[in-house]
């Protein structure tokens, strides 16, 4: 789905929410026991890209590094100003509170961790063709005798 | 491979490590054929950076071979000789197209640590920690390099190893130390720190036209480096009045440009407490001294490395006097071709800076040197 919106300072904004399958491994946000929901919508993460709206979201299809979290968050964006290309917001849907399977457990009840890293991904993707990939660490390597 | 590895506080060892591999499409894999140590690795051997873990391999000034591309290289191929920028940067996004390089938003595979502890994420380095990206160091007999048609520069032929390999943090760092400053002729310039940044700052500032450079240090084969290859006065603090003396030698105005190229206290501090930030803060005695001795409306460029923290930072007399501030890593990709030109044609000297050159083997013994700043040690470069 695409609609338009508002961010909250203003402007004219493209909104496209999740129309996706994600699982619904609920994630609660940080609360007061006995507190109930929190009504309040989750913060929008937002990273500025380099590239212009159209190649941000192509046909308006997400960037790879973003689909895994189809069906757990919106995406908002809109041009930066100055000419510093596209601002791509995404917040946690409200009252879904879902994000896919190991991501969700690791970032535990922080989901706003896992949209920001995705996000960075999502811009760096866009940027330079590719995520960057760290050096294998000394875990996933071989052992070498010493 | 063979690398230079830590393994603890102080301790530096050769170890077989697991070669490095092409993990996405713009490396290179380099065989190194030089690498330096720097001022920066200090806090690292020292156990003062957090997220250091033993079996890191340390160094990011280096000059090799290149030995394999990935698939999307463009700019390089095997056999090419290249020097190596220290900071990791992407070329592509906002920041890279406005030549902070160092500022890269892609530059790091860890940018919520960088994130987290400087509230943006940066560019990365080579032989440093995660919040550099945690990119494996080039005391090595081999090293990935990623973007490397944005980072990794030929070496023009006859230039040689040991000056090039300068043009990978040294000399970048001190060309964008003049230039932060805005050093133009009839400046008088003063530079905090007489090892191999510091020097090449003063090559810079007298190349741009500076009227006076005055090095400050307390190493005597430093200082006279600084006077017999950057044509500067020098001055040794444990001697002399240090803002006395400038403002003697700048008509009582102060100098123009302060130039900090000193960096955080290596000796000391390594405990945990310190190490995971809640220690005591760094003490920034040359920083302080620019800005105190900084004429008014002059400017003070921070070049030294700081972690964290610092104490007693002089913030009222940089609003009393009207100072501009400036600081950054590096953004060597932006001068690296142009400074690799001028070594090549005799312009800029930097072999000189490399007064100790040792096999990897000796590692543990040339950080020694260096940190120690015994025997004349300027910088040790390994020959892995």
């Amino acid at each position: 789905m695409v609609r338009m919106g508002r961010l909250a300072h203003g402007g004219t904004v493209l909104v496209t929410a999740a129309a996706g399958v994600a699982r619904a491994l609920r994630v609660p946000r940080r609360r007061r026991p006995g507190t109930g929901p929190d009504p309040r919508p989750a913060r929008w993460q937002v990273v500025t890209v380099d590239r212009p709206p159209e190649q941000v979201l192509p046909q308006g299809r997400w960037p790879e590094p973003l689909r895994r979290l189809d069906g757990a968050v919106e995406l908002c964006l809109r041009p930066a100003p100055g000419g510093r290309g596209t601002e791509l917001a995404a917040r946690q849907l409200a009252g879904r509170a879902a994000l896919p399977g190991m991501a969700a457990h690791l970032v535990g009840d922080d989901p706003g961790l896992l949209i920001r890293e995705t996000l960075r991904q999502a811009k760096q993707y866009v940027e330079t063709g590719e995520v960057l990939r760290p050096d294998r660490s000394r875990l996933d390597r071989p052992a070498v005798p010493g | 491979m063979r690398a230079l590895c830590w393994e603890g506080a102080g301790e530096l060892a050769v170890r077989q490590v697991p070669d490095p591999e092409l993990r996405n499409a713009g490396d290179i894999i380099v065989r190194v054929r030089r690498s330096a140590t720097c001022g920066a690795d200090l806090p690292l051997l020292s156990g003062r950076t957090p997220f250091l873990a033993a079996g890191d391999v340390l160094g990011h000034e280096f000059l090799g071979e290149v030995v394999e591309v990935g698939a999307e290289v463009r700019g390089h191929r095997p056999g090419d000789r290249v020097v190596v920028c220290a900071a990791v940067a992407c070329g592509s996004c906002w920041y890279c197209r406005q030549g902070l390089y160092a500022s890269c938003d892609n530059g790091s595979p860890t940018a919520a640590r960088a994130e987290a502890a400087w509230g943006q994420p940066t560019g990365g380095c080579f032989g440093h920690p995660a919040a550099l990206g945690g990119f494996a160091g080039s005391h090595a007999e081999y090293a990935r390099v990623p973007y490397a048609d944005t980072g990794a520069f030929r070496v023009p032929e006859p230039l040689s190893d040991d000056r090039a390999v300068f043009a990978s943090d040294a000399a970048p760092s001190g060309w964008m130390g003049a230039e932060l400053g805005g050093v133009r002729p009839g400046d008088v310039v003063a530079v905090w720190g007489a090892g191999a940044v510091g020097q090449l700052t003063a090559q810079a500032a007298r190349l741009r036209g500076a009227d006076r450079v005055i090095v400050i240090d307390r190493h005597p084969e430093r200082l006279g480096m600084a006077e017999r290859h950057a044509g500067a006065e020098t001055l040794h603090f444990e001697h002399t009045d240090v803002p006395a003396e400038l403002r003697e030698r700048s008509g009582g105005r102060g100098p123009d440009v302060c130039v900090e190229a000193v960096g955080t206290d290596a000796a000391a501090g390594r405990s945990l407490a310190d190490r995971f930030g809640a220690g005591r803060a760094e003490r920034p005695i040359a920083v302080r001294e620019a800005v105190y001795t900084c004429r008014k409306g002059g400017t003070v460029v921070v070049l030294g490395t700081f972690a964290g923290f610092v104490d007693t930072f002089p913030l009222g007399a940089i609003m009393q006097k009207g100072l501009t501030v400036h600081g950054a890593r590096q953004h060597g990709q932006r001068y690296i071709p142009r400074l690799l030109n001028m070594m090549a044609r005799d312009q800029l000297a930097t072999e000189h800076l490399a007064t100790h050159r040792l096999p990897l083997e000796q590692g543990a013994g040339g950080y020694a040197l260096f940190r120690d700043r015994a025997d004349g040690c300027v910088r040790t470069v390994f020959t892995p």
